[in-house]
Parts: structure tokens; sequence; C-alpha cells
């Protein structure tokens, strides 16, 4: 645990950016008490996204690393993403009677985020190795 | 101001669920990702009081810029998510992937809505 405290610092610092990055797009796109939370959305979709091809880097490109990862994914990209807006939007639109936007987002974000991920780690992983 | 309360809420909350997953994860010694699960339905459990608060007008702004944006923003992941959902799909265990995927999303709404419900004022 002593030694780990580097690794805590850097995680800290990438969430703090992950989370202003996430504040700033959230703010160009606010959420209406009904509308579909795009700003959200495409934070989680990029987020995703990245952490495919950041993977694929740490795994091909710049092994042994130490930081990098806890920095970039555990930190920027884990604090730039959130799982607890999403879910709290659901509730929230379903509340406000939007049951069929709510419902849209659940399942639109799990569509276009997971396979992201998977996206950005082939596509990472074509280019390295090209 | 906001900035910098969102700022601090994230500086605490993503070393938390870092420390969180290797917690949980250090408990058991299956590949299922229970630490993720465990720091996104809290996250879900305690935004959705705050955003009920909010409502109800009994949650400033300002906390909820510090504890909701900042902390809840940061504890929980998406990306971590979506990654270890594909590693139990590339490591061929399709049954935990799509476990990973309902469970999540399952508990950390009835999570949310259970601290959405909490915090209106007809349930206080």
């Amino acid at each position: 645990m002593r030694r780990q405290w580097d690794v805590l610092a850097v995680i800290s610092a990438g969430g703090v950016l992950g989370a202003l990055a996430r504040h700033a797009v959230s703010r160009a796109v606010p959420a209406s008490p009904t509308g579909f939370p795009w700003g959200i959305f495409a934070v989680n979709a990029t987020g995703c996204l990245l952490i495919g091809v950041l993977m694929a880097l740490v795994a091909h490109v710049w092994p042994g690393r130490r930081l990098l990862r806890p920095f970039l994914g555990t930190g920027v990209l884990g604090g730039y993403t959130t799982f607890s807006a999403y879910t709290v939007d659901i509730v929230r639109l379903a509340d406000a009677g939007a049951v069929a936007v709510a419902a849209a987002y659940l399942v639109g974000t799990l569509l276009v985020a997971l396979p992201a991920v998977y996206g950005g780690m082939v596509v990472t992983r074509w280019l390295v190795r090209r | 101001m906001t900035v910098l309360l969102v700022a601090l809420g994230a500086a605490v909350g993503a070393p938390l669920r870092y420390l969180v997953d290797r917690a949980v994860q250090a408990r058991h010694d299956a590949v299922f990702p229970w630490g993720t699960l465990t720091v996104n339905v809290a996250g879900s459990f305690v935004l959705g009081l705050l955003t009920g608060g909010a409502l109800a007008g009994a949650v400033p702004g300002s906390v909820t810029a510090l504890l909701g944006t900042g902390f809840c923003g940061a504890l929980t992941t998406y990306s971590t998510f979506g990654y270890e959902t594909l590693k139990l799909v590339e490591s061929g265990a399709f049954g935990q992937a799509f476990a990973n995927v309902a469970v999540s999303v399952a508990t950390g709404v009835a999570a949310a809505a259970a601290g959405y419900a909490l915090a209106q004022p007809s349930f206080g």
C-alpha cells in the first residue's frame, strides 16, 4: 500500500481532468427534463471508444509503463465516463413520464458504448501492426 | 466555483473507485468484475439521493457539483464497465459478460430509483 501513493495521485489527477471534460460537455449540451441526454451519451460512447484505443496501445506500443494505465484509463477515462448519471437520468426521465426516451437511452448507450470499446481496440491493434 | 467543486469531488471519487475495486477483487478468485459493479451501484444510489433532493429543493447546486458531478461522476465509470465486459467476451465467458451488463444496469437503475424516491418529500 505504501508504494501506491504515486498510483493514487495520478488516478486522482486524471480523474479531475476527466470529470472537468465531462462537466464541460454536459454544460455545452444541457439535459432537458424529458429529452434524450445526448451530452452524457456522447461522453460514455467516446470514453468507451478511447479505453479500447488505450488498452491496445498499452498492450502493443507502450508496455511496462507503470503509471500510464492508472493515469489515462482509471483516472482520465474513469473520471470522464460515468455510470451514475446514466442510471439516474433513466430514473429521472421515467419519473417525468418520458418512459420511451428512458428506455431508448438505456438500450442505446449499451448498443453504442460496448461495441465502441471493441471497435477502438480492434482498429488500434490493426493500425499498430501495419 | 462550480468547476472547483467538480474537481474536488473527482479528486476523491476516482482514487476511491480504485481502492474499492482492489479491496473487492481481493476478496474472491472469480473473474467477474464485482469491484466496478460495487462502485457503480453505490454511486447510482448516492446520485439518486442528490438528484431527488435537488428536485425537492433540499440540495443546493454547490452540493450537486461537489458530490454529484464530481464525486459520484468519478466514482462510477462506464469505460471500465465496457472494457471488463469486453474482456469477458474475449475470454469466451459470454454468460458472465451478459450477466455483468444485466446485473449492472438492473441494480444500478434500482439503486438510483431507491435514492431518488427516498429523497422525495413524500417519502421523508
